[in-house]
């Protein structure tokens, strides 16, 4: 479904961001992208969604990356990002920059009446999603006044509402108390589709995700199976990580 | 400061709440009130600066708007606060330049620069009421989807959007800013003048970063300059009544004397 060839990208000429970066994520799979501060995971989101690199015209401020990058069998390029950005939803860190529409509904229908859909079909759809996360008292509320893990569960909506094939998430957890992050984590494992996750939240990695690629400064360090990676402390340790909470005793 | 600040954040939100409502006012398509708005803005700047009495008739206007739409005329007037002073101040100097007796009030004798004083103060107050109540009573995306049909470039309607949605993200970085400043300066009355430098450099830098994020965030969801999500593009026989109704009057008005013929027959 996502494929990484080679990958080396540099927002300035000689600093390269990741370096060499391949991996292959396969259709239903749930990913964790993990890493220490500024190991590249969100850089491989932007070039993902063509934010930054070869989609951006690879060029300028957006970067410039060599390799390829391959959505859905298609290699992103400023030619098809529409197309490759349709099977792609991303959540970012911060809804309040996600959420741009006054009430959580029309933010929902945003996305949807753009790709064509026609009010009716698209009210449909955003009322289906909401009633299977669970949330449909979001419907009516305006964005400027509902707390911060019900705006993290809006923008989820909004971007669930798109069906995406691939969901990315930037740290879906972070700033919700305990109770909304449960939600979250529970949201994402009733999920069908096609997941990358990243987050330094390990205990929600571990409780979500089948595979881990451990990134650090812009390499792939290790890629495996969650259960193997995430209790590795010697691995973790020497990429300036820790074991998640649970394994610490 | 900050308080100043939130009470900004608040009153730009609060026109999103306003536009929101359910009137008829609010049902009537976006395009029919913008077009009526500008003929009334035509209308009214067209009026001769000494006919006080026919330009009176033009308050209808506003007057029905506010009643139908259940928008306060206090939320009007509270939000215009800034702008009405320097509407006042547009004649100020009418009176002392232009002083030629028109009539007398009593013992008093009202110039023609006195009334041409009042008549521009009464356009710029009618102007700035029937613009706020076109953006009290219609959401910004239905105006733009208007601005789209009627073939305005995509840049200056994209332009409008994101200034008046971006507006709230830099209040918002600025309030943030101004408290974290607040509780490294206690005691200090607002943002020391050495300060504002860096300030306004970290907070356009901020607010960049944040509108940059933000408007990924829309193109990550199709957007590409058109605005299919706005409600209110299509028009019913209503909105064109409503449209053809106003406009009619207001060219009526323009034309004839309506207060002076209203105040005839009654008196009659």
């Amino acid at each position: 479904m996502i494929q990484f060839d080679n990958v080396t990208f540099a927002y300035e000429k000689g600093k390269p961001v990741l370096s060499d970066v391949s991996f292959a994520i396969e259709k239903g799979e749930t990913v964790g992208l993990i890493g220490a501060n500024g190991a590249g995971k969100s850089t491989v989101m932007k070039l993902l969604l063509g934010l930054a690199g070869p989609g951006a015209g690879n060029k300028g401020v957006s970067g410039r990356a060599d390799g390829k990058i391959i959505v859905d069998g298609e290699e992103v390029s400023p030619r098809n990002l529409s197309q490759i950005r349709r099977k792609l939803g991303f959540v970012l860190q911060n809804s309040d920059n996600q959420m741009f529409m006054p009430t959580v509904w029309e933010d929902m229908l945003f996305g949807l009446l753009n790709y064509g859909m026609t009010r009716q079909e698209a009210e449909q759809r955003a009322q289906k999603v909401l009633r299977e996360l669970g949330q449909e008292k979001l419907r009516g509320l305006y964005n400027h006044r509902i707390s911060g893990g019900e705006k993290r569960m809006a923008a989820v909506a909004t971007v669930l509402a798109m069906d995406p094939e691939v969901l990315l998430m930037d740290e879906p957890t972070s700033a919700l108390d305990p109770y909304n992050r449960r939600i979250v984590i529970n949201t994402i494992r009733k999920l069908p589709c096609t997941k990358v996750i990243t987050s330094h939240d390990l205990d929600m990695i571990y409780d979500t995700c089948g595979r881990v690629i451990l990134l650090s400064e812009g390499r792939v360090a290790a890629d495996g199976p969650s259960e193997t990676i995430l209790r590795d402390r010697g691995l973790l340790e020497a990429n300036r990580m820790e074991l998640p909470l649970r394994f610490q005793q | 400061m900050s308080q100043n600040i939130e009470r900004s954040i608040r009153d730009l939100r609060e026109m999103d709440t306003l536009a929101s409502g359910d009137s008829p006012l609010h049902r009537v398509s976006a395009g029919a009130k913008l077009l009526v708005t500008v003929v009334y803005i035509l209308v009214v700047v067209s009026f001769d600066k000494f006919n006080m009495s026919g330009l009176m008739f033009m308050l209808l206007y506003p007057a029905v708007l506010f009643a139908v739409s259940g928008i306060p005329v206090s939320t009007c007037f509270y939000k215009l606060r800034f702008v009405l002073p320097i509407v006042c101040a547009v004649g100020i100097f009418n009176p002392i330049l232009d002083r030629t007796p028109a009539f007398p009030l009593g013992s008093f004798v009202v110039t023609t620069g006195m009334i041409s004083m009042v008549t521009l103060l009464m356009k710029g107050v009618f102007c700035l009421m029937a613009s706020f109540l076109l953006a009290a009573s219609t959401r910004i995306e239905a105006i733009c989807a208007v601005l789209r049909k009627i073939h305005v470039p995509s840049m200056l309607v994209t332009l409008l959007l994101l200034t008046y949605r971006y507006a709230a993200v830099l209040a918002e970085e600025a309030n943030v800013m101004t408290q974290a400043y607040n509780l490294r300066a206690p005691g200090q009355k607002g943002i020391h003048y050495k300060a504002w430098g860096s300030f306004l450099g970290q907070l356009l830098l901020r607010s960049m970063d944040r509108a940059e994020e933000l408007y990924s965030s829309m193109l990550l969801r199709g957007y590409h300059g058109e605005f299919y999500y706005a409600q209110g593009g299509s028009s019913s026989i209503g909105d064109v009544l409503y449209a053809v109704s106003w406009c009619a009057l207001f060219i009526a008005a323009r034309c004839v004397n309506l207060t002076q013929l209203l105040g005839t027959s009654v008196l009659r």
